[in-house]
C-alpha cells in the first residue's frame, strides 16, 4: 500500500512541475505587462516596480528564482494588491472555498449516492425513472443556470433564503452549496446506479440470496462496497470540477473565496496571483486525485493485496 | 415419503418477443441419501427448474405457471418470500457453476462461510468460526486456520469450489442443489470435487440434485437420472437403466456423444510436415521479472496426413504451442519447420504465402467471427485474398464451402449473431478451409458446444480432414475427445511434453504419474471400460 | 455477376446486421428519438438563421427596451430592445458550432492517438499513454481560464483548448477498444489468413470499435457546449458583438429580477439541447450495447 502511494506521489511530481513551468512561461509571454493598464506610471516608477517584482532579470533567471521561492512555500507578492503576498490572499480565500466545496461534496454524495442505490434496486420502475430523470436534469442544468434560477425562486419570489454572502446571515450557505453540488449529485447518482446494477447482476449476489439473506442484507453487506467503488474513483475528478465550479458559484453569490479571486485576477492580469493560485490548486487537485485512487484501490481486496505483497 | 416431490412444475419467461416455456410440466422426486442428476443441454430448463423452487428466478420476466414442489410436505411454490428465505441456506443449500464469480470478492471467505450460520441459527461469532474451520478441514482445505481470513482471489478454482461446498453444508441442509459444480474446473480437479461431493453426501445422508450437461460426469455418482430436453423430461431412470437400457432416442444420442472408441491408426507415409525443435514461448519478460514460460523446450513432429492430439490442463501451454506454430504469438527461441521452411524467420510476402497453407479453428465460436460481417463476407475474404477465386467466381466458391461444412445456402447473407454455436463453428471451419490449407490447428474446437453438437462437429472435422487431406494439430483438455480423433497424443504439463504415444499406448500403458492421474480423472470411466 | 448468383439462391434470407439491429432498438427508445428530432431541428434552425431570423442581428429598439414576450417579439426583447429569439438563434449557431467543431478536433486527435497506441502496443503504447495520464492529471479548467487570459478571447483558441481536453478520454476509449479487439479470436483468425495491417484495421478493427466512439462522441458534444457556456458566462469565452447561449445566460442572470425571460429562454435553449444530446447518447449506448463509455 505504502509503495503504491509513494509511487503515485513520485508520478505526481512531474505533473506538478509541468504545471508550474507551463503556467510560468504562459504568463510571461502574455502580451502587455501588469503595469500597462489604468493610470500611466513614470519610467522610473515602472523600473523600480519591475525590479521589485524581479521582472528586469532574464526570463530563465526569473523562472529559477520563482522555483526557489516556491520550494520555500513562497508564492511571491501580488501585482494588484501591493503589499499583500499571494500566500496571504490564498490564505484568506481558500478556507471559504474549501468549506463551500465540502458542503457541495456532501450534498452530492448523500443525495446522489442514495438516489443511485435506490434506483438500482428496482430498475425500470418508477423508483428508477424518477431519480434518474432528476439526475438527467441535474446534468443538463449547469451551475451558472441553476444558481440564478434558485436565487430567482427561493431568494426573490419566495424570499426564503438569502441570495449572497457567506456566513453573514444564517442560511446563506444553503443555496451556493446546492448549486455547486447538484451537478455532481446527478453524476454520482448515475455512476452509483450503474455500479450497483453491475454488482447486483453478479453471481455472488445469487449466492447471498441462496443463503436466505433478506434483501437489505444482500444490498448492505454484499453489494454496496463493490457498487460504490466507481463513485469513490470519481471523487478525484469531481474535486477538480468543484474547484472550477466554485469560480462561477462564488461569482453568482458574491462569496469572497479563492474562485472569485482567481477570476478577478484573470481579468486584472494579476500575474503572480494567477500563477500562484494555479500552482496551489493544481497541487491540491493532483493530491486529491491520488487520494481518491488510493481509496478506491484500498476498497478492492485484490488490489490491496497487490500493494501489500511488494 | 420423498424429501422433495416436484409435480407438473411449469415456469415460463415473458419477454417482448412472446412467452417462452422454459420448464414445461416436469415431475421428479429426490430421496434422502440419494443423488438425483438432472441432465440436459443449455436451454433445456434444468437450472431454471431448480432455481424456481427456491424463488431465485427473477420475476418478472419469470413466471411460475403451475405445479407443486413438496419439500417435507410443504409446497415451496406457495410459500411467502419470508418463509422461503428461512428454508434457503438452512434446509436447502446451493452450489453454483463458476466458483470464480460466486464468492463475494470483497469479503473474506471466513465471513462468507459464517454468514448463513449466524443468520439462520443465531450462533455467536466464535462458535460460527469454529464450525467454519471444522468444515474447511472437512472439505480438504489445508491449514484452515491461516486461510480462513483470506479473500477469494487468493484461492485456486478448485479450492474456491471447496469453500462453496463448505458454505452450502454449514447449516447441515437436508437437500443440496449443485448446478454444474465442476464445469468450470480442470479434469483432475473435477474428479476431486466429484469425489468430495459424493463422500459428503454419503456421510450426511442428504439428498442431492446434481445438474449437469454431461452424462459422463454423473455416471459414477448419480443414483437417479432425469434427462431433460426443451423444458420437458424425456426419460427418468436409475443409473443402470439410463446407461445400459435407455429407451428414448435423445438419451441414446447423448450416450452416443460420449466418445469412447479409439481411432484406428491410419497408415500414413512417415514424412514430417511440421517439425518443432526446442520451441520456447515466454511471456512478460520485464526487467527483473521472471518470464512466464508458457512453452519451454518442446520438440515434436507432425507427419503429413496425421492428426496429433495435444492434451493438458489449463495453463499447460497447449494453446500457445498452436499459436506459436502459426506465428500468432512471438516465439522466444527454437525452430518451427513447415515442409522444410523455418517459419520463425519468415516475414512479409513469404509469411503471407505460408499463412495460406496453415489455418486455425478457434475455441469460442462467438468470438472467432467478426460480428459485423455476413457469412458471405467472412468466407469470401480468404478466397479473394489468396487469389483462390476471382471476383466473378467467388460466389460459387462461398457456396461450395457452405455445402462442405453443412450450412444451408439460404443463410449466406446472415450475420454471426443470428446463428447457434454449432452453426457458427461450421462457418469458422469453412473460413479455415477456404485457403485450401495443408495444416490446421484446432484449438479446443468443441469445448464451448453442447455434447450432441460436439459429436456433429467432430464428425464433420473428421470427414473434411479426409476429403481435404489435412494434417491437424488437435488441442484439447478432454482426453476422451482427443482419443477419438488423434493418431498420436502428446501430454503437456507446465509447458513441457511429459509423455507421447498412440491413443492405445497412452490409455492402456501410461508411463508417467501425471498421465495416469489425468486418465483416472476422466469422468464416466466405468462406461469406457 | 457475383451478386446475382447469391441472390438466385432459393429463399436467400436477408440477414440483420448489428447496425440495423441497433437502429431498431434505438427507434423503440422514445426519449432518444425525441432527442434526435429536437437536435436535427436545432441544427437546421442554426444553419438557416440568417434567412429565417425574425429580426436582423444588430437591430435595436432603444425606445422599446426590455419587453416581455409579445406577438411582435415572441420571446421578448433585451434592454437594448433587441429581439431575444433572434439573439438565441444566432447564439445557438456559435454554441452548436463550438460543440461540433471542438468535438471533431477531439475525435480526430483522440481516435488516431488511441488507435496507434493500442495497435502498436509495447513501449510506444506505454510512452503514449503515460503522456495521456500526465495530461489527465492537469487541472484543465484552470488552464483554459489561463489560456484565455494570456491569448485573449479568441474562438479558434477556444476550439483548440476544449478539443485538447476532450481528446484524452477519446484516446483512452479507442486504445481500450483496439486492445481488446486485438485479443479477439476473429482478429487472430484474420491475421492467420494473412491480411495486411491496413485491411485488418479497415475491415475488422474499425467497424467493431465504431460503436463506443459514436456513443462517446454524442456525449462529448454536450460537455463541450457546457464548457463553452461556462467560460462565456465568466466573460472568458465568446465576446460581443458575437453571442452564445452562455453569454446570453450571463446577461440574463444580471437582470433576472426585472426581466426573468432574459434568463429563462436562453437557459431553456441550452438545457433542451443538452437534454437531447444526452438522451440520444444514452439511447445509442443502450442500442449499441456499449458499456462504460462515459465516466
Amino acid at each position: 500500500m505504502w509503495r503504491f502511494i509513494s509511487l503515485r506521489l513520485l508520478q505526481a511530481i512531474p505533473v506538478i512541475l509541468v504545471v508550474i513551468t507551463v503556467t510560468f512561461f504562459l504568463v510571461r509571454i502574455a502580451p502587455g505587462g501588469p503595469f500597462d493598464s489604468e493610470k500611466p506610471v513614470t519610467r522610473e516608477v515602472k523600473a523600480a516596480l519591475e525590479a521589485q517584482y524581479k521582472l528586469d532579470l532574464p526570463l530563465f533567471q526569473q523562472y529559477t528564482s520563482y522555483l526557489g521561492d516556491l520550494a520555500h512555500g513562497n508564492l511571491g507578492p501580488s501585482f494588484k494588491y501591493p503589499g499583500r503576498s499571494v500566500n496571504e490572499l490564498i490564505a484568506a480565500g481558500f478556507p471559504v472555498t474549501a468549506e463551500l466545496g465540502l458542503y457541495a461534496l456532501l450534498v452530492a454524495l448523500c443525495i446522489g449516492g442514495l438516489a443511485g442505490v435506490i434506483a438500482a434496486l428496482k430498475p425500470n420502475t418508477a423508483q428508477d425513472y424518477i431519480p434518474m430523470s432528476l439526475a438527467m436534469i441535474g446534468i443538463c442544468m449547469p451551475s451558472f443556470l441553476l444558481g440564478p434560477l434558485l436565487v430567482l425562486v427561493f431568494g426573490i419570489y419566495l424570499d426564503w433564503l438569502p441570495v449572497s454572502g457567506w456566513g453573514d446571515i444564517p442560511g446563506d450557505k444553503i443555496l451556493p452549496s446546492i448549486t455547486l453540488g447538484a451537478g455532481y449529485a446527478a453524476y454520482i447518482a448515475r455512476l452509483g446506479r450503474a455500479g450497483m446494477l453491475e454488482v447486483l447482476s453478479q453471481d455472488y449476489i445469487r449466492t447471498a440470496r441462496a443463503k436466505g439473506l433478506p434483501q437489505w442484507q444482500v444490498v448492505l453487506k454484499h453489494s454496496l462496497r463493490g457498487g460504490l467503488i466507481p463513485v469513490v474513483a470519481f471523487l478525484g475528478p469531481a474535486f477538480a470540477g468543484l474547484i472550477a465550479g466554485s469560480f462561477v458559484v462564488e461569482t453568482i453569490f458574491q462569496i469572497p473565496g479563492l474562485g472569485r479571486f482567481y477570476v478577478q485576477a484573470a481579468f486584472n492580469r494579476d500575474y503572480t496571483m494567477i500563477l500562484g493560485t494555479t500552482v496551489f490548486l493544481s497541487v491540491l487537485i493532483v493530491l486529491f486525485n491520488l487520494l481518491s485512487d488510493v481509496l478506491a484501490a484500498w476498497m478492492n481486496p485484490r488490489l490491496r493485496a497487490q500493494f501489500g505483497s511488494h | 415419503m420423498a424429501l422433495l416431490d416436484v409435480q407438473d412444475l411449469a415456469v415460463s419467461f415473458v419477454t417482448r418477443n412472446g412467452t417462452n416455456k422454459a420448464v414445461d410440466g416436469i415431475s421428479f422426486k429426490v430421496e434422502l441419501g440419494k443423488i438425483t442428476a438432472i441432465i440436459g443441454e443449455s436451454g433445456s430448463g434444468k437450472s431454471v427448474a431448480c432455481y424456481s423452487l427456491l424463488g431465485l428466478v427473477p420475476m418478472p420476466p419469470g413466471r411460475i405457471d403451475g405445479g407443486r414442489a413438496l419439500f417435507e410436505g410443504r409446497d415451496l411454490l406457495q410459500l411467502e418470500e419470508k418463509e422461503l428465505r428461512a428454508i434457503r441456506g438452512r434446509d436447502i443449500a446451493m452450489i453454483f457453476q463458476d466458483p470464480m464469480t460466486c464468492l463475494n470478492p470483497y469479503m473474506t471467505i471466513g465471513k462468507q462461510l459464517m454468514e448463513p450460520l449466524i443468520f439462520h441459527n443465531k450462533v455467536s461469532k466464535e462458535q460460527a468460526r469454529a464450525r467454519a474451520l471444522e468444515l474447511l478441514a472437512e472439505v480438504g482445505m489445508r491449514d484452515p486456520e491461516s486461510t480462513i481470513d483470506n479473500f477469494p482471489h487468493q484461492f485456486s478454482g478448485g479450492m474456491r469450489q471447496r469453500v462453496m461446498i463448505a458454505m452450502a453444508l454449514i447449516n447441515e441442509p437436508k437437500l443440496l442443489i449443485a448446478d454444474e459444480p465442476t464445469t468450470a474446473l480442470d479434469v483432475t480437479i473435477q474428479a476431486q470435487i466429484l469425489k468430495l461431493i459424493s463422500e459428503l453426501q454419503h456421510k450426511r445422508d442428504i439428498g442431492v440434485i446434481f445438474i449437469s450437461h454431461d452424462l459422463a460426469v454423473v455416471a459414477d455418482i448419480a443414483d437417479e437420472i432425469v434427462v431433460m430436453k426443451q423444458g420437458k423430461i424425456v426419460e427418468t431412470g436409475d443409473r443402470e437403466d439410463i446407461f445400459h437400457n435407455a429407451q428414448n432416442p435423445y438419451t441414446k444420442k447423448l450416450l452416443a456423444a460420449i466418445p469412447s472408441d479409439c481411432k484406428q491408426a491410419s497408415t500414413t507415409a512417415v514424412e514430417p510436415l511440421i517439425q518443432v525443435r526446442n520451441l520456447c514461448t515466454w511471456f512478460g519478460q520485464g526487467k527483473g521479472k521472471e518470464p512466464v514460460k508458457a512453452v519451454n523446450d518442446v520438440s515434436f513432429d507432425i507427419n503429413r496426413g496425421e492428426v496429433l492430439g495435444l492434451v493438458g490442463e489449463s495453463g499447460s501451454g497447449k494453446s500457445t504451442i498452436g499459436r506459436s506454430i502459426l506465428r500468432l504469438v512471438p516465439v522466444t527461441s527454437g525452430e518451427v519447420r513447415f515442409d522444410g521452411t523455418d517459419l520463425t524467420a519468415l516475414e512479409g510476402r513469404d509469411l503471407k504465402s505460408m499463412r495460406r497453407r496453415m489455418q486455425m479453428i478457434f475455441q469460442d465460436p462467438f468470438a472467432s467471427l467478426n460480428p459485423r460481417m455476413t457469412v458471405y463476407d467472412t468466407l469470401a475474404e480468404p478466397l479473394l485474398l489468396h487469389g483462390i477465386e476471382t471476383r466473378k467466381t467467388v460466389a460459387q466458391g462461398v457456396l461450395k464451402l457452405m455445402d462442405d461444412v453443412g450450412l444451408a445456402r439460404a443463410f449466406v447473407r446472415k450475420y454471426p449473431h443470428e446463428f447457434s454455436g454449432g452453426q457458427r463453428q461450421r462457418i469458422a471451419i469453412g473460413r479455415a478451409l477456404a485457403t485450401r490449407p495443408e495444416f490446421i490447428v484446432a484449438d479446443e474446437p468443441v469445448s464451448a458446444l453442447d455434447v450432441t453438437i460436439q459429436a456433429q462437429i467432430l464428425d464433420l472435422m473428421q470427414k473434411l480432414g479426409r476429403e481435404y487431406g489435412l494434417t491437424m494439430l488437435f488441442v484439447s483438455h478432454d482426453l476422451a475427445v482427443v482419443r477419438h480423433l488423434a493418431d498420436r497424443i502428446l501430454v503437456l504439463y507446465k509447458g513441457q511434453v511429459v509423455e507421447q504415444g498412440t491413443g492405445d499406448d497412452l490409455f492402456e500403458r501410461p508411463q508417467q504419474a501425471y498421465t495416469q492421474q489425468l486418465l483416472k480423472s476422466i469422468p464416466g470411466r466405468s462406461l469406457l471400460a | 455477376m457475383t451478386t446475382q448468383t447469391i441472390n438466385d439462391i432459393d429463399q436467400a434470407e436477408q440477414g440483420t446486421s448489428l447496425w440495423k439491429d441497433a437502429w431498431r432498438r434505438l427507434r423503440k427508445n422514445h426519449l432518444a428519438v425525441f432527442g434526435l428530432i429536437l437536435l436535427v431541428l436545432f441544427i437546421v434552425i442554426a444553419l438557416l438563421t440568417p434567412w429565417i431570423a425574425p429580426y436582423s442581428y444588430q437591430a435595436q429598439d432603444l425606445e422599446l427596451g426590455a419587453s416581455p414576450p409579445s406577438a411582435a417579439h415572441w420571446l421578448g426583447t433585451d434592454i437594448f430592445g433587441r429581439d431575444l429569439l433572434t439573439q438565441i438563434m444566432y447564439g445557438g449557431r456559435i454554441s452548436l458550432a463550438v460543440g461540433f467543431v471542438a468535438t471533431a478536433v477531439a475525435l480526430l486527435i483522440g481516435v488516431t492517438w488511441g488507435a496507434i497506441a493500442g495497435y502498436v502496443g509495447g513501449r510506444a503504447d506505454a510512452v503514449m499513454m503515460r503522456l495521456v495520464d500526465i495530461l489527465y492529471a492537469l487541472p484543465f479548467m484552470i488552464f483554459i481560464v489561463l489560456l484565455t487570459v494570456v491569448f485573449g478571447r479568441n474562438m479558434l483558441l477556444l476550439f483548440l483548448a476544449i478539443g485538447a481536453v476532450e481528446w484524452l478520454t477519446m484516446a483512452r476509449i479507442m486504445r481500450g477498444q483496439v486492445q481488446s479487439l486485438r485479443q479477439q479470436e476473429f482478429v487472430e483468425a484474420a491475421i492467420s489468413l494473412g491480411l495486411s495491417p491496413t485491411t485488418l484495421i479497415r475491415r475488422h478493427l474499425v467497424p467493431n470499435a465504431l460503436g463506443p466512439i459514436i456513443v462517446y462522441t454524442t456525449l462529448t458534444i454536450p460537455n463541450v457546449m457546457l464548457l463553452e457556456a461556462f467560460l462565456s458566462f465568466l466573460g472568458l469565452g465568446i465576446q460581443p458583438p458575437q453571442t452564445s447561449w452562455g453569454l446570453l445566460i450571463s446577461y440574463g442572470a444580471e437582470s433576472m429580477e426585472e426581466f426573468p425571460w432574459l434568463l429563462i429562454f436562453p437557459g431553456l435553449a441550452l438545457t433542451l439541447t443538452l437534454f437531447s444530446l444526452n438522451f440520444l447518447g444514452d439511447g445509442l449506448r443502450d442500442a449499441l450495447d456499449v458499456r462504460g463509455a462515459k465516466d
